[in-house]
């Protein structure tokens, strides 16, 4: 029974920095712009979050530095494709170059450097449960801040006027703009937003997962959380299942290689992505209808032209 | 007037020949590609180490260029290949993985010389480099088993090659002369450098009962899973215990600085042949960091009695020099 409160416990972990990214992501691709600079801006966001924290103590700061450093990349993206209306797909690939150079830079001076975790909550009496304690009252803020941002970016999208409107923008960018809708101003508050969650999930990297920066720790993360988006077909219901079902996988995977199970060791390794591809599968074919894909997704727009 | 061009053009080429010449024989051109970044604290870290170390031993008369984060397989090529046409007459590829497109960049260009690490394929102008890490490995198994009181202990295997396979067999061989029940639980990650995922192999490794955790791969992340659940670790290829002040007991160091230079000097001098060089402890191509973390009290097997008094005596030395011991790379003689 510890074990099984162990991998929970490891999974939520593991899961939580793809489910913060993946969330941010998600609402700016809703409104129209694929940013694939989700790995860069994670990794910036890692060294900036650990820089602040190292320097002040403190792990919010420190998150909050995470946040300020991708929503900072995030606006050279927005000029660049917003602004100028430069292809959003070379600007992203550029922007994740851009990041892990920038990152190393920016980390040099602290790689070998050691911050105190992220405090975990303790409530005497709930936390203190058998079994479900931990895993329910026992988390750092950053697994309940992920969970609190994607209930807020669903009530968002599908409960307030705003978020329809950005969904509007993001499936037919000249009808909205012919309403009256400030097409680009809402786009750029949408890349913002994925800015500052990427930021913010790697922050989390350096501050509560591993508690220390080195260069590249982001490790392709940022590519499984642009894949989760494309996994939960644009909607937060299906992000959060995809994200622990790969977290999930992920950590079972070592688990049942600690048991000695005789399955090679490379298959083990693919299979979260194996299991993210199946369940794809399944839910395309559960669907009826096209593609839920915003429709105006990647495609530039000029206002007047 | 086109035997005039010709000539002319012949000249000018014949004169940038000489010039280039002249400016090659000046200054030797040394390339390296690295695995990871250089600021890995483990593997890279070490390989850069080297280079600075060659940088100051030889100064003006060479010039270094490094590539960092080149991904393993059939892309190293044109990472090898940059280096090759920017000049680069002496090539250091730093990991496993470049085998193959070393071998291949090698047949292009027969008048540079590659240096491969921890390869079998060799070629004319392809020398290969390696060390015993094994030897370290075992004397690590019997520390492992000496240390562990569940009897099982956790290793972390990033890719089945022959010198991860090679250093858990020794593991295993040594711990066995301690203790001839112990297990060793292991977990492939299928990664050299993944902070995150090497964390949690270490985590899913003590959940199921290992208290001493061993990793091959490069970053300290497993070190200070182990320092945080009060547990016991190894450090990997350098000094680590940064991250696990009370929780490593000694670290294989990988010293490739004279190697690195003695090669260079081969190569300056032009006596530099293809060779397999695969040293051990006793060549110094790696080093254990102190002995720390060990309890005195408890009676060494009679098996293990040969580096009995290295761990007692480090034990002790390195508890008074603890304050001292978070300079990173330390330069631990044990064996001297």
């Amino acid at each position: 029974m510890e074990l099984v409160e162990a991998i929970v416990l490891a999974v939520l972990a593991a899961s939580t920095p793809l489910l913060i990214a993946a969330t941010g992501e998600l609402v700016t691709e809703r409104a129209g712009v694929l940013n694939l600079g989700v790995e860069g801006m994670m990794i910036v966001g890692a060294a900036c979050g650990f820089a602040g924290a190292w320097l002040t103590g403190s792990t919010t700061l420190g998150a909050l530095c995470g946040i300020v450093a991708g929503t900072l990349l995030s606006l050279i993206f927005a000029m660049m494709t917003l602004g100028l209306a430069v292809n959003q797909v070379a600007t992203g690939l550029a922007l994740t170059i851009l990041g892990i150079g920038l990152s190393g830079l920016i980390g040099a001076g602290f790689v070998g450097e050691k911050v105190t975790p992220a405090a975990h909550l303790h409530i005497p009496g709930l936390t203190d449960i058998p079994l479900v304690g931990r895993i329910l009252f026992g988390e750092d803020a950053f697994v309940y801040l992920s969970l609190a941002l994607l209930v807020g970016v669903w009530l968002f999208l599908y409960r307030t006027r705003a978020g329809l409107v950005l969904r509007a923008i993001g499936d037919n960018h000249v009808s909205a703009h012919a309403l009256g809708y400030p097409v680009l101003r809402i786009r750029l508050f949408a890349v913002m937003f994925g800015g500052a969650c990427a930021g913010l999930a790697g922050a989390y990297l350096p501050l509560a997962y591993t508690p220390f920066f080195i260069p590249g720790m982001t490790a392709g993360r940022g590519w499984i959380a642009l894949a989760l988006v494309v996994f939960s077909s644009w909607r937060p219901g299906l992000l959060v299942v995809g994200a622990y079902l790969f977290g999930a996988v992920t950590i079972l995977q070592l688990h049942a290689q600690g048991a000695g199970f005789g399955i090679p060791s490379q298959f083990m390794s693919a299979l979260p992505y194996l299991a993210t591809v199946i369940v794809l599968v399944l839910i395309s074919r559960a669907r009826t209808g096209g593609s839920t894909a915003p429709a105006a997704l990647g495609t530039v727009f000029v206002p007047d032209r | 007037m086109r035997k005039i061009l010709i000539a002319a053009t012949a000249v000018m080429l014949a004169a940038g020949a000489s010039l280039f010449g002249a400016s090659a024989a000046e200054k030797l051109k040394i390339g390296f590609i690295y695995l990871g970044p250089i600021g890995d604290l483990g593997w890279t870290y070490q390989h850069e180490l080297a280079r600075q170390a060659v940088v100051k031993e030889f100064g003006d008369k060479i010039e270094t260029t490094y590539l960092e984060n080149v991904p393993e397989g059939p892309d190293a090529e044109r990472a090898i290949e940059q280096l090759v046409r920017a000049g680069n007459k002496l090539i250091f590829t730093t990991s496993f993985g470049y085998m193959d497109p070393t071998l291949k960049v090698a047949k292009k260009y027969p008048n540079v010389h590659f240096e491969h690490a921890t390869g079998y394929k060799r070629d004319k102008n392809m020398a290969t480099y390696s060390a015993r890490w094994y030897q370290g490995r075992y004397i690590q198994g019997q520390i492992a088993a000496r240390m562990s009181k569940a009897g099982v202990l956790g290793y972390i295997g990033s890719f089945p090659i022959p010198e991860v396979v090679s250093g858990i067999n020794a593991t295993m061989l040594g711990a066995q002369t301690v203790n001839p029940n112990i297990k060793v639980k292991i977990i492939w990650v299928n990664t050299w450098f993944d902070p995150g995922k090497e964390a949690d192999a270490a985590k899913a490794l003590l959940d199921q009962g290992a208290d001493i955790i061993m990793q091959h791969t490069d970053s300290p992340a497993p070190m200070q899973v182990a320092s945080e659940r009060g547990k016991l670790a190894f450090g990997q290829d350098s000094e680590m215990i940064k991250f696990g002040p009370k929780a490593q007991l000694t670290s294989i160091l990988d010293t490739w600085a004279p190697y690195y230079i003695a090669r260079v000097k081969a190569e300056l001098d032009g006596s530099w042949k293809s060779e397999d060089t695969w040293g051990g402890l006793d060549s110094k191509m790696f080093e254990m960091a102190p002995y720390t973390n060990m309890s005195e009290d408890k009676p060494p097997s009679p098996r293990a009695s040969f580096i009995r008094s290295n761990v007692l005596l480090r034990a002790r030395t390195a508890r008074k020099l603890n304050a001292r011991v978070a300079i990173i790379l330390t330069t631990a003689r044990c064996w001297a």
